[in-house]
């Protein structure tokens, strides 16, 4: 079994967003990244189904250097190997063709990566990856067990859930609870130094779009305590409109 | 050249995202004088139909497979790919949503389309194309310009005015072929609660968090959506304890609200869990605890004890009623 998963280096949760260069560039300043936490679980689910088959897992990112140790880090928790695609993530599309690049050439039975990037919330690149390859994409999967060549998933629908069997290889948009997340041990991070890492030069990909200015939310009101119950209720119903 | 809007359905309702998926192409036809054609598949109620003509829609096909009632991603984006090409179209508008997603990363293949997500403005034409998308996960906004001849556009929930004062329009039939290819990934069972509020639908949303000590005490989160009309949420703790299922887990990692008003019921407010509700329009905070971090990103709060306001409000409200 060869896992293709594929990650994004992206700023931590809890991260402040600012932007700087006259609203055209994150401001990295005290920020840290992390491995997205959606790839995080598509990550624990290949670990644990490596556990069960055997194989290898392959992780991938399509990054600048400064994405290394988020790379390294997959290597802990359980990659066998990293591939870091030497280039900025331009858009959706670009990112797509250049996965689609590297799973042409190994055979992989399953790539798996989160059903979306917590930067940009896109939750396109696995549709993508799975039309250029010709191969079903399922998102957001929510359970993935494997039986023999085929799979049993579980997508999360607004209000439930669908159960789909599909054959193999397939790409999944994973999201929680398909595994819980795994912390590097000490084992895992001193085996990680060692672990190939190796860098490529990106495809000849077109963007298709192409990010202008940012912005920040208009900062909101100051809340407003209330005492009782039905000032509460008059609130709602005259001043917010809601009821 | 035309717009092409893809509704989506639910339990033969057509969602309201996709209603202001539709009220937002007849806006941008009005300034670009494109025709709007509507594609819905699956089983729709009759009487459904009539609000894609008052939301601004000029033609409406319908593809009646039944097979299409459920997610089956590449049948859908298959029979989009198709009728895009009929009527000639370079926007397609959907709803953002699991499936909307799903649908559209492949079109945007397909289509050869400059694709962006969480659209919440109408473009700007002077200069381009170029719209306004919700980034880190609500935390921040960027103009995104899109170049390429066809354009695919997923709008973000509750950003979009519904237009109700279009005229009626007749649905026209298709059918269309669909390779068996496109059911590789076959659904054999959907497990939904019927009946319920849809918590990303939803224009309001009553949820609770650890503080009320267990799925036993859910009653009264669930009377007071009873009354207001309202979808469930809770915090990731009660979804991770398995007081309460999955889809109902609103936050960073789980489900993004925007509804008209968010009751949060003791939830404390972490940061990962304001993610999920910085796009609702009115936030009010329950929680015993002034200190609260929720208070401060809420717009009304009541400092007291859940066991004691829940039963109250929910009293307070059906007598407004």
């Amino acid at each position: 079994m060869n896992i293709l998963v594929c990650i994004t280096h992206v700023p931590d949760t809890t991260s402040k967003i600012r932007f700087t260069e006259g609203n055209t560039q994150l401001d990295k300043t005290g920020v840290q990244f992390i491995i997205g936490p959606y790839d995080d679980y598509a990550l624990a689910r290949a670990v644990e189904l490596k556990e069960q088959t055997g194989g290898t897992i392959t992780v991938l990112n399509v990054g600048e250097a400064e994405t290394e140790p988020t790379l390294r880090k997959a290597l802990a928790i359980g990659a066998d190997e990293a591939i870091r695609v030497n280039a900025f993530p331009k858009d959706a599309h670009f990112v797509a063709q250049q996965i689609a690049a590297r799973a042409k050439e190994k055979s992989y039975d399953l790539i798996l990566m989160g059903r979306e990037s917590i930067d940009f919330n896109g939750g396109m690149v696995h549709g993508m990856v799975g039309e250029i390859l010709g191969l079903p994409s399922i998102s957001p999967v929510m359970k993935l067990e494997l039986e023999g060549t085929k799979a049993k998933l579980a997508r999360e629908i607004e209000g439930g859930k669908e159960f789909i069997e599909v054959g193999l290889p397939f790409i999944a948009g994973c999201q929680e609870p398909i595994a819980e997340w795994k912390i590097p041990n000490m084992r895992g991070i001193m085996s990680a130094r060692s672990k190939p890492l190796q860098v490529v030069d990106p495809v000849e990909a077109d963007t298709r779009t192409e990010t202008k200015t940012y912005e920040l939310p208009a900062p909101k009101a100051e809340v407003k305590i209330v005492g009782s119950v039905d000032e509460l209720v008059q609130l709602l119903k005259n001043e917010a409109k809601v009821l | 050249m035309s717009i092409l809007v893809y509704i989506e359905q639910d339990q033969g309702k057509i969602k309201s995202s996709s209603l202001e998926a539709v009220s937002y192409a007849a806006a941008l036809s009005e300034k670009s004088g494109d025709k709007v054609n509507v594609l819905g598949c699956g089983t729709i109620e009759d009487a459904d139909w009539n609000q894609l003509g008052k939301a601004g829609a000029d033609a409406i096909y319908h593809v009646a497979d039944e097979r299409l009632n459920s997610g089956v991603i590449q049948a859908h984006a298959h029979i989009i790919a198709q009728v895009f090409a009929k009527v000639d179209a370079s926007i397609l508008v959907l709803a953002k949503s699991a499936l909307g997603d799903a649908v559209a990363s492949r079109l945007a293949i397909k289509l050869n389309a400059g694709l962006v997500s969480n659209v919440v403005g109408l473009p700007d034409m002077n200069a381009g194309f170029v719209v306004k998308r919700s980034i880190f996960t609500g935390k921040a906004f960027v103009e995104t310009a899109i170049p390429a001849e066809n354009k695919i556009l997923a709008i973000k929930k509750n950003t979009q005015p519904i237009k109700t004062d279009g005229e009626e329009v007749s649905v026209e039939s298709l059918t269309v072929d669909l390779p068996e290819s496109v059911f590789a990934a076959r659904i054999t069972e959907v497990e939904k609660a019927s009946g319920e509020v849809l918590l990303p639908e939803a224009d309001i949303v009553v949820s609770g968090g650890r503080g009320l000590n267990g799925p036993e005490n859910w009653g009264m989160i669930e009377g007071l959506a009873e009354v207001l009309q309202a979808a469930r949420g809770c915090s990731k703790p009660v979804s991770d304890l398995g007081w309460r299922p999955h889809h109902e887990h609103v936050g960073q990692t789980g489900v993004k609200v925007a509804p008209s008003l968010y009751i949060a019921i003791a939830i404390s407010g972490a940061i990962q869990h304001l993610a999920g509700v910085n796009g609702s329009r009115n936030i009010v905070v329950i929680n015993k605890d002034p200190e609260a971090p929720f208070f401060k990103a809420a717009d009304y709060g009541i400092v007291g004890d859940a066991f004691d306001i829940v039963p109250k409000l929910t009293e307070a409200i059906k007598a407004l009623k």
